[in-house]
């Protein structure tokens, strides 16, 4: 199977997700997008990886995985504080910082 | 020594001016009586100061006083000092004696007033800076008088400042005054940065060294300073309007002392004017215009104060004139200025007791008879009317007879058109006197039922009385023997004596004049007694008549020359400073904010927005570096 499909892949699920991002409103359906675009990124690693026939960019896919889960863990904490106090996920509520 | 003396003419009404003004109401019961007092003890201080300089040798009469020294830089020096020499002696005498009567008179004056106190204290307030004027040894010293007669002239014009248009008239001498001062203050720095001194003595000294030109600056200085404090052309236009003020004020500041203070200062200066031809040629034309410019505009008021406010601008040009014509004509200067006190002051007040018993009726026309209901107004304003005009032997014949025959003499064409303007001056003065005296004494009554003419009490005649005395005998007392020229010789004769030809015998002059003035009473009688005046001015009058009544227009010329332009200009600077000015200043704030918040739209606070410029930013960074690396 020809790597290059791979890499095609993690564009359109990066496409995707960054899409996703913009698009949508709801701050969970946001995050997970940004998730998405985070695995694409990964996915991209490990082709290059076995394309190029070292170990660089599985190690990079871990750095990756380890920074996502922290992402996780404090985006998620930001949004359920967010949906507590003002009853809502939407990420168009959340826009004190404009005025 | 008695030149310890000389502050106390000063401190007397400075300490009773600055009692009267700080003890508050507590002093209106005696307040006007301080006031008089104070005055009246200066004279006495002068008189005995007087009579301690004739025991004296001529040359040793002048004294001078240091009280402290004033301003000390360097090499230049400027005490706080007093000189008291035989020219301030007279206007110490003029100004205490005359100063003092009025006081008197003002005590019955102003007795319905609630302010009198107050009154009392501005006007001894004013005797103090007159006397600081005329006592001062050097310009600066002088200077701080001159401004301080400047306030208390406006405070007194404007004391009845609960109407609007008397506080416009206070304005007006006040703007006018100071554009005078300003030639003051300009002569002073002239004086300063040519000769580095500013006394009289050291400016005499350092005079004969100077330049021409500098003196001629500084002579020209002097004088604009002088027209403006002596209401001389072209600064004339505030004297009728300060006649706002209650009538004692005028006698004394507007007829008396204060407007004749340019006066002193030309002849003071007199060795600056003697070596600045061209300074005195302008002090002679300044006052020949101003003689008949105040006679004619004299001829037709009806208000009899404007009326002896415009006879006293003519009074003070003969003065000028004389001044002008050098050595020989300060002495006659200060003789016509010592005996126009006497008269004029006596006629003000003269005009005050009638208003008083005229309900505070100005209007002539609306006066008639009041000869047989005032007589002894009638008497003293009337010894004063023949003063004024120049019958012999009354004081005014011979200052101005002195004046005209000096004019005539100064030489050439010059001589004759200074003389026959002083001649026709003369002759418009008896014209517009013998008016006043017509319309307000003889004749039918005029005035409305609910007046009722009387004679003034005691207090208002007496000094009236006095004055009356005074330009009676005054002028034959002052030409007896040359007495006041002699007297005056050490401080303004010249070293160069020179002689001028007689263009025509003293006798035949005095001739001349009282038959032009002879000419201007009948003229006079054929227009007031002949036909009978009307209670209200003529409107259909010619349009000379029009201007004339309108001040020959020296207010609309002030406006269109001065004013209007001066308005245009400061629109024009305002405009500037708001289009151009402010304009780059706002422009540059507005810049800002505008760019500012366009930039803000920018700033939705939609994270998907943001996140939408993250990916199109990095997506043109790849694309970037790919078109880059191709």
């Amino acid at each position: 199977m020809n790597s290059a499909n791979y890499l095609y892949l993690s564009a359109l699920l990066f496409t995707i997700g960054a899409v996703g991002v913009v698009i949508r409103r709801n701050a969970i359906v946001v995050f997970m997008c940004v998730e998405l675009m985070l695995n694409a990124a990964n996915l991209s690693f490990v082709t290059f990886s076995r394309i190029n026939g070292n170990l660089d960019g599985q190690v990079v896919a871990f750095f990756t995985m380890v920074v996502a889960a922290c992402e996780v863990v404090v985006g998620l904490a930001i949004i359920v504080t967010i949906y507590r106090s003002r009853r809502s996920a939407s990420v168009d509520d959340a826009n004190l910082l404009k005025r | 020594m008695t030149s310890n003396l000389i502050v106390y003419l000063i401190a007397i009404p400075l300490f009773s001016s600055a009692v009267l003004l700080l003890s508050g109401r507590k002093a209106n019961k005696w307040g006007h009586l301080l006031g008089t007092l104070a005055s009246a003890s200066s004279f006495g201080v002068s008189a005995y100061l007087f009579t301690q300089m004739l025991a004296q040798p001529a040359e040793d009469r002048a004294m001078t006083q240091k009280l402290f020294s004033w301003i000390s830089v360097g090499s230049f020096n400027v005490d706080a000092s007093l000189l008291l020499d035989q020219l301030s002696i007279c206007f110490v005498l003029l100004i205490t004696g005359v100063g003092t009567l009025i006081h008197i008179y003002s005590i019955s004056y102003m007795s319905h007033d609630l302010d009198r106190r107050r009154f009392f204290a501005y006007l001894n307030l004013f005797i103090a800076a007159m006397l600081l004027l005329v006592l001062g040894d050097s310009y600066l010293n002088l200077y701080v008088g001159w401004e301080g007669v400047g306030l208390a002239s406006y405070l007194l014009i404007g004391f009845w400042n609960e109407k609007p248009t008397y506080a416009t008239a206070a304005k007006k001498a006040f703007v006018m005054n100071r554009v005078g001062d300003l030639g003051l203050s300009l002569a002073i720095m002239i004086a300063f940065a040519s000769m580095g001194t500013v006394s009289f003595a050291g400016i005499k000294e350092a005079a004969p060294q100077a330049s021409t030109t500098t003196l001629t600056a500084i002579g020209i200085m002097l004088l604009i300073a002088a027209a403006g404090k002596s209401a001389q052309f072209p600064l004339q236009a505030w004297l009728g309007d300060a006649m706002a003020g209650p009538t004692p004020v005028s006698a004394l500041i507007h007829a008396a002392t204060m407007v004749t203070a340019g006066v002193y200062l030309i002849t003071r200066s007199n060795f600056i004017f003697d070596a600045a031809p061209t300074a005195q040629l302008l002090v002679v034309i300044v006052g020949a215009i101003t003689l008949l410019f105040g006679a004619v505009i004299g001829t037709a008021k009806d208000d009899i104060k404007k009326a002896l406010a415009a006879s006293t601008m003519s009074q003070i040009g003969y003065m000028t004139l004389a001044a002008g014509l050098g050595p020989v004509g300060y002495a006659f200067a200060i003789m016509h200025l010592l005996t126009h006190g006497f008269f004029k002051a006596g006629m003000f007040l003269g005009a005050g007791s009638v208003m008083h018993g005229m309900n505070d009726e100005v209007n002539m026309r609306k006066y008639g008879a009041l000869r047989k209901f005032m007589p002894i107004t009638f008497i003293t304003f009337g010894l004063g009317y023949l003063a004024i005009i120049g019958i012999p032997p009354f004081a005014g014949f011979y200052s101005k007879d002195m004046i005209i025959e000096t004019a005539l003499n100064a030489g050439g064409i010059k001589g004759i058109l200074l003389g026959s303007a002083a001649l026709f001056g003369a002759g418009l003065t008896a014209f517009y006197m013998t008016r006043v005296m017509i319309l307000t004494f003889t004749g039918t009554k005029r005035w409305d039922d609910d007046a009722h003419p009387h004679e003034s009490p005691i207090l208002m005649w007496l000094p009236m009385a006095i004055l009356a005395i005074g330009s009676v005998v005054s002028g034959f007392l002052f030409t007896r023997g040359d007495a006041l020229v002699h007297w005056l010789e050490p401080v303004v004769a010249s070293h160069g004596h020179e002689e001028h030809s007689e263009l025509l015998p003293p006798i035949v002059v005095s001739g001349i004049a009282l038959t032009i003035v002879l000419i201007g009473i009948s003229i006079a009688v054929m227009m007031y007694v002949r036909r009978p005046i009307e209670d209200v001015a003529p409107e259909n009058v010619s349009a000379l008549t029009r201007i004339v009544r309108q001040d020959l227009l020296q207010d609309a010329a002030n406006e269109a020359i001065f004013m209007r332009p001066g308005q245009a200009l400061t629109k024009t600077l305002i405009a500037v400073d708001e289009k151009v000015i402010d304009g780059a200043v706002h422009g540059v704030g507005a810049m800002a904010i505008g760019s500012g918040s366009e930039l803000r739209k920018s700033q939705t606070g939609y994270v998907r927005s943001y996140s939408a410029l993250i990916l199109v930013g990095a997506a043109a960074i790849v694309l970037g570096i790919w078109v880059i690396t191709q």
